[in-house]
């Protein structure tokens, strides 16, 4: 290797060890701003963009993680959840993520962040007029089910012609007596687009509708951004006589009592002992420091 | 009795249509009219452009030149190609029907029998579950399939069943033209006598109008009252069923109809 | 007596395009009228173009040359070059036809087979079908066999479906393509007093009857077809 090669090397490495603000170079972060205004200019509709490469695999939140880089700011905090829990891998890395590439403020409270990426919840505490709800999306189109052809799925969007997704909901009903479908549960977007809200329980649908805060939902793999603005209507899809309802469970959380709130199952021993707690680590918590108690914690 | 119900009102007006495929003519010139309540066979060899022609009077493949006129529910006469592409599609799923040669064209492999039937009531707006698993059941029974078989994917159907099934999801929503490219071709020849007599026993209680494609001329004589013989894209011959059949006037129909097999 | 049925130097042949086009000749200058209440019966050597002229008049052949007149709903059609939904309509409300052979569909019954045309004329279904099953006791159709399709019945059986299918609608006009052939004398006699009823009534009748006894009985008039030969050629 000759000297200036050699040179030439040291220079890059140091380059690279700064990133730009939140990784992305600015013209891709402008790139998909256009693409998340477009997306809240027409709520539900899932808007084409050029998905870059991210250093981490697809499926592990790169959609999610592109739309946070591009809103992301100096003043912004951040929190970030995996199936409600702030302490999981995934959450941990891309909190992390940012911190190294933002140094923007993190947290784990809900209620304390500008910004909330999740993999498949809504935080139970309430959100609030400027805050971001941005959902990493695996497969963003509700229509792949019955119709394999891009072409015809957003011929049928363009149409609106949605009669198939009662065929999923039909499907439920004959086979299992009840609409079975307990997550990715198919919505109306302000009375337009039918939309996949991305793998959340549908416990959370009803959160999404006239929600105060913008949700932003980003598929990084299937290059889709789509979004509801602040106080939109979203309708969860039902039959007259098989009305939409959402999960209900028979115990209160184990850890801190709360009946009103999405639970998980949490195997404790090889005896295959188990509990129910709160999927939400940051609620769950918070009630606890409060006070509140569930039947394991006396 | 409104105007859209008059038998004198042609449902469909067809006129010096022609496709072509680049140079090579798929069907050139055809004129006819199809009323209300009339079953309507084009009957040719492969090739002679039939499927080329009922792809184009359904509006599934763009004309070259020519007019496809047809009498909406509310009376007035449209030109076909003239439509938006969604009031086509609402066309086609509730005023016509489409049955194709191969079951699996015209229906959902992965979803149920019941739910076969049921998705064009619900593509029309249908929102009660009972009510549409209710259509579906009375369907099924229609075209005889059992009800027990309501929550069954259309794979673990025979042939026969299948094109029921086909049917019955075409018919559901009280259409008024079906089209049907070689509805039985492909079935057992017990099985298509079914098929014959099941579709025939429908059109004629349902009042439907038909454009049945087929080069079956048994078939063309069963369901149909006019028939239209194709050759090499155009029509050669046109008249009632039984004439064209028993007293062939063109060269090649002559062929044709010298060409069945006596059983 | 209204003329029902005119027909006016008619003419048919066949060019037969896949034997190089040679052109068979049947018959020629055919002239003859059918009034309400007259049985009038074609006859002549088998080949002598019978068949032709009925099948002329009930549109399944086409017509050469001529005029073939028939009242219908009002006014008068030629049917030598109407259209085929106005052939359609005629067979439907004028021109009743007994054809000499069956053409079975698969699995309707012989009730329903005969009782299509009373229904497509408007009859209330159960109307038609008990009009229909007293026909069949009258022509000694077995019972065990009317809900039956006719295609495994013999050919006496399937003779009187389809003389009941044709009998059973009122229609001005009635074409009858030797609808005796192949019934026993008892069946036979119920036919020709079918056929009497039908005079009785003003309908006109045009027919074939092979069988002396019964063209004797019923004709009012028979028509010599080879008279109309075209050419002492003609097979």
């Amino acid at each position: 290797m000759s000297t200036d090669a050699r040179a030439f090397c040291r220079d890059e490495a140091q380059a690279i060890a700064t990133y730009n603000f939140a990784y992305l170079d600015e013209q891709s972060k402008r790139m998909i701003r256009r693409a998340i205004l477009k997306g809240i200019a027409v709520p539900g509709y899932q808007v084409p963009f050029a998905s870059r490469e991210m250093p981490m695999p697809y499926g592990w939140g790169t959609g999610g993680v592109q739309v946070t880089a591009s809103i992301i700011g100096p003043d912004d905090t951040l929190k970030v959840i995996d199936q409600g829990a702030d302490d999981t891998t995934n959450a941990i890395s891309i909190r992390k993520f940012f911190a190294r590439t933002t140094g923007v403020a993190t947290t784990t409270a809900t209620t304390d962040a500008s910004i909330i990426q999740t993999r498949h919840r809504i935080p139970e505490t309430p959100l609030t007029e400027g805050q971001v709800l941005v959902y990493q999306v695996p497969i963003p189109e509700p229509l792949r089910f019955l119709e394999p052809r891009e072409t015809e799925t957003r011929t049928m969007h363009a149409l609106a012609e949605y009669g198939v997704m009662h065929v999923k909901l039909y499907e439920d009903i004959a086979r299992h007596g009840h609409i079975a479908t307990t997550y990715a549960y198919p919505v109306k977007v302000e009375g337009r687009y039918v939309m996949d809200p991305s793998p959340t329980p549908k416990f959370d649908n009803p959160k999404m509708d006239q929600c105060p805060a913008l949700q932003l939902f980003g598929a990084g793999r299937e290059m889709r951004i789509y979004a509801i603005p602040p106080w939109t209507q979203v309708v969860s899809l039902d039959f007259e006589d098989h009305p939409f309802e959402v999960q209900a469970f028979d115990r209160p959380c184990a850890l801190c009592g709360a009946d009103d709130v999405f639970l998980d199952e949490v195997i404790m021993d090889d005896q295959g002992t188990r509990m129910f707690v709160c999927s939400d680590t940051d609620h769950c918590n918070s009630r606890q420091t409060a006070g509140h108690a569930g039947e394991q914690d006396t | 009795m409104s105007v859209c119900m008059n038998a004198d009102h042609p449902l469909m007006t067809v006129r010096d249509l022609t496709h072509m495929y680049g140079n090579r003519v798929g069907c050139r010139d055809v004129s006819f009219d199809l009323h209300p309540g009339e079953v309507l066979a084009v009957v040719g060899e492969s090739g002679s452009g039939k499927t080329t022609l009922l792809d184009c009077v359904s509006a599934r493949l763009e004309r070259s030149s020519g007019t496809v006129g047809y009498q909406m529910r509310d009376g007035r006469m449209q030109d076909l190609h003239a439509l938006s592409e969604a009031e086509r599609r609402f066309l086609m799923r509730t005023d016509w029907g489409f049955v194709h040669q191969n079951p699996a064209d015209g229906l959902r492999m992965n979803v149920s029998a019941g739910a076969n039937v049921g998705e064009r009531l619900m593509a029309v707006g249908q929102r009660h579950y009972g009510q549409i698993r209710e259509a579906a059941m009375d369907w099924l029974g229609r075209v005889e399939i059992d009800d027990d078989r309501i929550d069954d994917r259309p794979g673990t159907f025979s042939g026969g069943m299948r094109q029921r099934l086909q049917i019955a999801r075409n018919l559901v929503t009280g259409p008024r033209l079906v089209f049907m490219d070689e509805p039985t071709g492909g079935l057992d020849v017990s099985v298509q006598a079914r098929l014959l007599d099941l579709l025939r026993g429908l059109v004629d209680d349902l009042g439907l109008s038909a454009i049945v494609v087929t080069h079956d001329l048994a078939v063309a004589r069963l369901l149909s009252q006019r028939m239209m013989v194709m050759k090499d894209g155009r029509v050669i011959e046109t008249g009632l069923t039984d004439r064209v059949l028993d007293d062939p006037q063109a060269p090649y129909t002559q062929l044709l109809v010298s060409s069945i097999l006596q059983v | 007596m209204p003329h029902k049925l005119i027909l006016d130097d008619v003419a048919k042949s066949f060019t037969l395009h896949l034997r190089d086009g040679i052109t068979l000749p049947v018959v020629a200058g055919v002239s003859f009228h059918v009034g309400g209440g007259e049985c009038v019966v074609l006859g002549g050597a088998s080949g002598a173009g019978k068949s032709s002229i009925l099948k002329m008049v009930h549109g399944n052949y086409g017509v050469a040359r001529g005029e073939i007149l028939v009242m219908h709903d009002g006014s008068q059609v030629d049917l030598a070059v109407a259209d085929p939904r106005t052939v359609l309509q005629v067979r439907r409300r004028t021109i009743g036809y007994v054809s000499q052979f069956l053409r079975a569909i698969p699995r309707v019954s012989a009730l329903d087979v005969a009782a299509e045309p009373l229904i497509r004329a408007g009859v209330d279904a159960d109307a038609a079908r008990d009009r229909t099953a007293s026909l069949f006791a009258r022509l000694n159709l077995p019972e065990r066999l009317w809900s039956l399709p006719p295609a495994t019945f013999s050919g006496g059986e399937q003779q009187r479906v389809n003389i009941a299918r044709g009998f059973l609608p009122d229609l001005p006009i009635l074409l009858l393509d030797e609808p005796t052939a192949s019934l026993d004398q008892r069946n036979r006699e119920v036919v020709v007093a079918m056929i009497a009823e039908k005079k009785q009534a003003g309908t006109a009748l045009l027919g074939i009857f092979h069988d002396a006894d019964v063209r004797d009985a019923v004709a009012d008039r028979v028509i010599d077809v080879s008279q109309f030969a075209e050419s002492p050629l003609a097979a």
